[in-house]
């Protein structure tokens, strides 16, 4: 068996690419259905259900989407470039942090003032925290993957520290979380009795701003370009370190976003579990859109559409609803061989 | 020599990769004691058929037999156990590793506890004694010269009893006195009873060193006959298909002087001296050959002028203007067009489309981006109009760069490169791979850029090239270059005296020169 | 002066040791799978699937040593997963790393909950005891340091100079480094690449999945959802720092121990002065810096990150 490279893969091959990772997830989670007693019909109908089946239903699959749309974009963006930003979970809690420290009464202004400032500052903060492990691996040549990594575990650990101590709200009644950001902050709801906010238009205009940038702009061809082959693009002079910080920032302050979005419109306040993963879920997401900015939007539908499914799916069939985190990883892995096949087919001899 | 049955045989081999039929339907027949020159242009399928033979490749249709028994395709432990022995044109050796370690490598049981290092470092001196190959096997791959290299490879073979050894272009990397050196052991060890297929394209070696020849050309055996039979302008002829295709020289008027180095010196971060007191001055409307063995300097040479390598002394004098601390965009925007030496890594990017390779040293220039918006469609008006005058084929303007050819990518980069009229141009091995058509409309490009008041540099390994395009030859030796000679006045064995370092040759050529 | 103190207790020493031990085991399996020129991102899960393995083993009536070997085959798996992937797919060694990571925590988890629905405190284990050789263990300090450890420690202590052995005298130990460094060369000489690189990774992955066990097998006696938290990583970090070589491999994980072991030492003593989070901040802070000192000077594996097609150059 062996691998040709194909001279051109069809746009319905391309469009293949997501649909076949996720019916290969669903296939082999039903496996784990079976294992544990259950249905897997029932089980994927019960997911449906639970993910679009009421209005209420859509709603928390729509907030779902939201956090998973900026860390998707965080992601696509940087893998453009090559550079492997896998630290947007550490990035979206810093972003949550400053806004945390702006928004909770240090000073008041007028919601139009106040939501856009607080954005700005989580953006810039996640972009500066990404730009340590950048500027690493453009100076020292270190590996980021394992940086940014790490640096979540750290970040971690510091937001520990200020909601069990310097940040601790008194009136929470012992919980380990910080004051409630000031009304001016809150995003407010879309739709009256759900949880789904204005953080989801904001999430969907930048992903049209990523890809006006990534399509039309000077910045995203060289993010391209310097992605697609560093040698080539140091030749050809382009400022190959300055594109891959500008990346940074974009990226990280993408993630950032993400933290105030999840903090302004769905939680209120800072705590330890505003995010369950959502850097980790980002690259997924970024992956199966092929780290198309327009497609993130489709593929945070699906992992929201999952994870909301396989909560409410695994409290009526007592299946643990850890199978939304596997389903993902198998997504992740058969994202990963269709895209091959794009580029290559198989022969057989 | 005929009369007896061959040792290999190849029969009716046939490989297609795609829409391209490498190989078609090929015989090969090779006898004990001699030397088979395998010719043919590049493309015209000579390292498929010996990576088929080597089990790199299976084939379509054909067998391979080997003193009578057929070989199993597709495995190369099979081919080594057959006393097959190839040397690659790329050297397949790890630098990091001790001479002996890619000697040894696979030799000995897989599983056995431990390596028997005295045995070997043995026989490694008994075959180094006998074919006269002198290689310390304790010294590290990464501290040799290409030559010794080339030779720690025939020895990889010898270690292994090899009856029959390829080696695919063997002399492109060696001065042409190495190469003489290569012949010298080669025929020792056909007197030994090898049998050795030599993959070449050029017609001088075929008749030193061949018994026999065999043309290959589009995939098909076109020719085939002994040496002594034979002439090298036949063979030339065979090769192409035709007459060569005549690149016309022209009297070179130097114009007035576009840049000057004068005794740069250049380091790496370790401190290794890369570039060492040199000297050039180059002229409008000429046209400069950098001769050298591969590996002396002429890769930091050409990073110098692209501007990826800062000199740490010297003067740096371009146009008229002083340049302290060049880089790319600076040369760029200073009228240097470059040609790099690998087109598929730093030329093009293969996953990008033509127009956004066409774009790549341009798109910040007020024609094609304006605000940091690109300007889409003044792009792919520019690539229609390159493509046409340059002649580029590829699936249009969004197809992806990878799927052309390598003649179609040297095209791209030139098309890219002289639209913009650079009063410098820097080709580093711009015929590398190319066929004869592609070439020949590579010095075409060239000289016509010069003849418009152009100064031209070519960088070549090949004194060939070298011979039919520079008005003045440099030497390349250890980073330093020698001063200018005049081609007409040198033959390949004198200069490649002074490609291994013989300052006197040198010397004597600029007498010649004042002489003269 | 307590510092100097604290560096002759046996206490100290005994376990910075024990601490190594499951970096010592990741690290040398992640070398192990970079000297063969694949990076592998999937350590943290196979490291969180060999802790679920073993433990969940012997609670189900298996005893200690096939406990062991369950989570070395889990692991073996989980790398031939990896190998297909970026060996005879040469796909991107970070992705599928990271995509192994999350399936292989995602399956542990699930598994665990499934295997031991409606628990609220985890069930325990009876895990590896200290052993006591009669001879050794009477040597003063190094006795005390080296042989009254659980049989794990032992086993990763001599596995480190196993590999090394490996490495460096074996005809196979060559032609996995020359894969890592040149697969043409390997390839030339009539070894499979694809079959070297999937068998390193595999043992590579077991490697990996066995310093999961020790953690619920013998540091500890139970399983908790997260709990190798980042010690994959940091092997990573440590495969950078020493050099891609076993000995110092030994070196640098015995260092980071003592680090860790400090940290919580002078955590105990200083009481409240500073708040225990920057103290678990430590390992990863250090880390990074190793990282930072190591990597100009890193000789890395010249293959690393490349696929190796066939008939490919």
């Amino acid at each position: 068996m062996r691998l040709e490279p194909r001279e051109h893969s069809a746009w319905w091959l391309r469009a293949m690419v997501p649909l076949s990772a996720g019916f290969i997830a669903l296939f082999c989670c039903s496996v784990l259905i079976i294992w544990a007693g259950a249905s897997p019909v029932d089980a994927l109908g019960l997911l449906i259900k639970g993910a679009v089946g009421s209005k209420f239903a859509i709603s928390e699959t729509l907030t779902r989407t939201i956090p998973l749309i900026f860390t998707g974009l965080a992601a696509a963006v940087a893998f453009r470039a090559k550079l492997w930003n896998i630290g947007a979970e550490g990035q979206l809690y810093a972003g949550a942090c400053i806004a945390t420290w702006l928004g909770t009464g240090m000073f008041d202004l007028s919601p139009w003032l106040m939501i856009p400032l607080l954005f700005a500052a989580g953006a810039l903060a996640g972009g500066l925290l990404l730009l340590g492990p950048t500027i690493l691996k453009t100076r020292f040549g270190v590996d980021e993957v394992v940086t940014t990594l790490l640096l979540n575990f750290i970040v971690l650990l510091f937001v520990n520290w200020l909601v069990f101590g310097p940040w601790k709200d008194p009136m929470a009644m012992g919980w380990p979380q910080a004051a409630p950001v000031v009304d001016s902050a809150v995003l407010g709801h879309i739709i009256a009795k759900t949880r789904l906010h204005w953080g989801l238009i904001i999430a969907l205009a930048s992903a049209v701003c990523v890809w006006l940038l990534m399509r039309f702009t000077t910045w995203g061809y060289e993010i391209r370009a310097v992605g697609h082959s560093q040698n080539a693009s140091i030749f050809a002079g382009i400022p190959v370190n300055r594109v891959v910080v500008r990346t940074a920032l974009i990226s990280g302050g993408l993630a950032g976003m993400a933290g105030v979005s999840e903090l302004c419109g769905l939680k209120g306040y800072l705590t330890l579990d505003l995010s369950p993963g959502f850097g980790y879920s980002g690259i997924v997401v970024a992956m199966l859109a092929s780290l198309h900015p327009l497609g993130v939007i489709l593929s945070s539908l699906f992992i929201a559409v999952l994870s909301i499914g396989a909560d409410s799916m695994s409290r009526s069939l007592n299946i643990s609803n850890y199978i939304a985190d596997v389903a993902t990883a198998v997504s992740l892995l058969a994202v990963l061989l269709s895209m091959l096949l794009t580029r290559y087919r198989i022969r057989w001899r | 020599m005929n009369s007896t049955k061959p040792l290999l045989s190849l029969k009716n081999i046939t490989k297609t990769f795609g829409p391209l039929v490498a190989n078609d339907s090929i015989d090969l027949d090779l006898h004990r004691g001699e030397i088979l020159a395998l010719l043919g242009e590049n493309g015209a399928g000579k390292t498929t058929l010996m990576n088929i033979l080597f089990g790199h490749y299976v084939a379509d249709e054909g067998t391979i037999e080997i003193d009578g028994a057929p070989l199993t395709p597709g495995s190369p432990k099979e081919s080594l156990q057959a006393k097959l022995g190839m040397v690659h044109q790329h050297f397949t050796l790890a630098d990091n590793m001790t001479v002996l370690d890619n000697i040894m490598l696979g030799t000995e049981p897989f599983w056995a506890f431990r390596r028997n290092t005295a045995k070997a470092v043995k026989k490694i001196k008994r075959l180094s004694d006998q074919y006269e190959i002198d290689v310390n096997p304790h010294s590290m791959v990464s501290h040799l010269s290409v030559g010794q290299r080339q030779r720690v490879e025939i020895l990889k073979a010898l270690y292994r009893d090899t009856r029959i050894l390829i080696l695919d272009e063997p002399t492109a990397v060696l001065t042409p006195q190495e190469s003489d050196h290569l012949f010298a052991t080669l025929r020792l060890l056909v007197a030994e009873g090898l049998a050795i297929i030599f993959i070449t394209h050029k017609l001088r070696e075929v008749m030193a060193v061949s018994d026999r020849c065999q043309v290959l050309r589009h995939g098909k055996t076109i020719h085939l006959c002994k040496t002594a039979d034979t002439t090298a302008d036949k063979l030339a002829k065979e090769m192409v298909g035709g007459e060569l295709p005549k690149v016309e020289r022209r009297e070179s008027k130097p114009g007035e002087l576009l840049l000057e180095l004068s005794d740069i010196n250049a380091t790496d971060k370790k401190g290794h001296q890369l570039l060492r007191e040199l000297n050039l001055s180059l002229h409008g409307g000429e046209i400069i050959g950098i001769a050298g063995v591969s590996g002396n300097g002429q890769s930091h040479f050409a990073d110098l002028l692209s501007g990826l390598l800062i000199p740490s002394s010297g003067s740096f004098q371009l146009l008229g203007k002083m340049i302290d601390r060049p880089n790319p965009l600076q040369m760029l925007k200073s009228g240097v067009g470059r040609i790099p030496e690998d087109r598929t890594a730093t030329g093009v990017i293969g996953d990008m489309t033509v127009q956004e390779n066409i774009a790549l040293e341009k798109y910040w220039k007020n024609d094609f981006s304006s605000f940091g918006l690109l300007n889409n469609s003044a792009l792919a008006k520019h690539t229609r109009e390159l493509t046409k005058t340059f002649d580029v084929r590829c699936g249009g303007l969004n197809a992806s760069a990878r799927t052309m050819s390598g003649g179609n990518m040297q095209k791209l980069i030139l098309a890219r490169v002289l639209s913009e009229k650079p009063r410098v141009i820097l080709a580093n091995q711009p015929t590398w791979g190319l066929d004869v058509g592609a070439t020949a409309f590579v010095h075409r490009q060239l000289i016509e850029a010069s003849r418009n008041g152009a100064g031209v540099i070519v960088i070549s390994e090949d004194l060939d090239e070298l011979f039919s395009v520079a008005d003045v030859i440099q030497v390349m030796y250890q980073g330093s270059l020698s001063p200018p000679i005049d081609p007409s006045r040198t033959t390949a064995s004198e200069l490649g005296l002074a490609m291994s370092g013989h300052r006197d040759v040198i010397h004597s050529m600029m007498l010649k020169e004042a002489r003269a | 002066m307590d510092l100097l103190h604290l560096f002759l207790e046996v206490g100290f020493w005994a376990a910075t040791v024990r601490m190594a031990t499951p970096l010592l085991f990741g690290t040398i399996g992640e070398l192990i799978c970079e000297r063969a020129g694949v990076l592998n991102l999937g350590i943290e899960g196979i490291m969180a699937a060999g802790c679920m393995t073993g433990w969940t083993w012997v609670y189900f009536g298996g005893d200690l040593w096939t406990g062991v070997l369950a989570a070395a085959a889990v692991g073996a798996l989980f790398g031939l997963l990896h190998a297909i992937f970026t060996v005879y797919c040469g796909l991107s060694q970070h992705v599928t790393g990271l995509g192994i990571t999350m399936l292989a925590s995602a399956l542990s988890s699930f598994v665990f909950r499934m295997l031991l629905p409606n628990i609220t405190t985890p069930p325990k284990i009876i895990p590896f005891q200290p052993l006591h050789i009669p001879v050794l263990s009477n040597i003063p300090f190094f006795g005390d340091v080296l042989f009254t450890q659980s049989p794990m420690t032992l086993l990763a202590l001599v596995s480190v100079f196993a590999v090394a052995y490996f490495l460096k005298k074996t005809p196979a130990g060559l032609a996995l480094c020359m894969t890592g460094e040149n697969p043409m060369a390997v390839e030339s000489q009539g070894l499979s690449v694809f079959a070297i690189r999937t068998g390193a990774v595999m043992i590579g992955s077991s490697f990996m999945a066995v310093g999961g066990a020790f953690l619920t097998m013998s540091a500890f006696d139970a399983f908790y959802i997260g709990m190798v938290n980042g010690r994959g990583w940091i092997c990573i970090a440590l495969v950078v720092f020493s050099s891609w070589n076993p000995g110092k491999a030994l070196l640098g994980t015995i260092i980071f121990a003592a680090f860790d072991a400090l940290q919580m030492r002078v955590q105990q003593q200083s009481g409240m002065l500073i708040p225990y989070q920057f103290y678990l901040m430590m390992p990863y802070v250090v880390s990074i810096i190793a990282l930072i000192i190591m990597s100009r000077r890193s000789a890395y594996p010249k293959a690393l990150l490349i696929p190796f097609r066939k008939g490919e150059r």
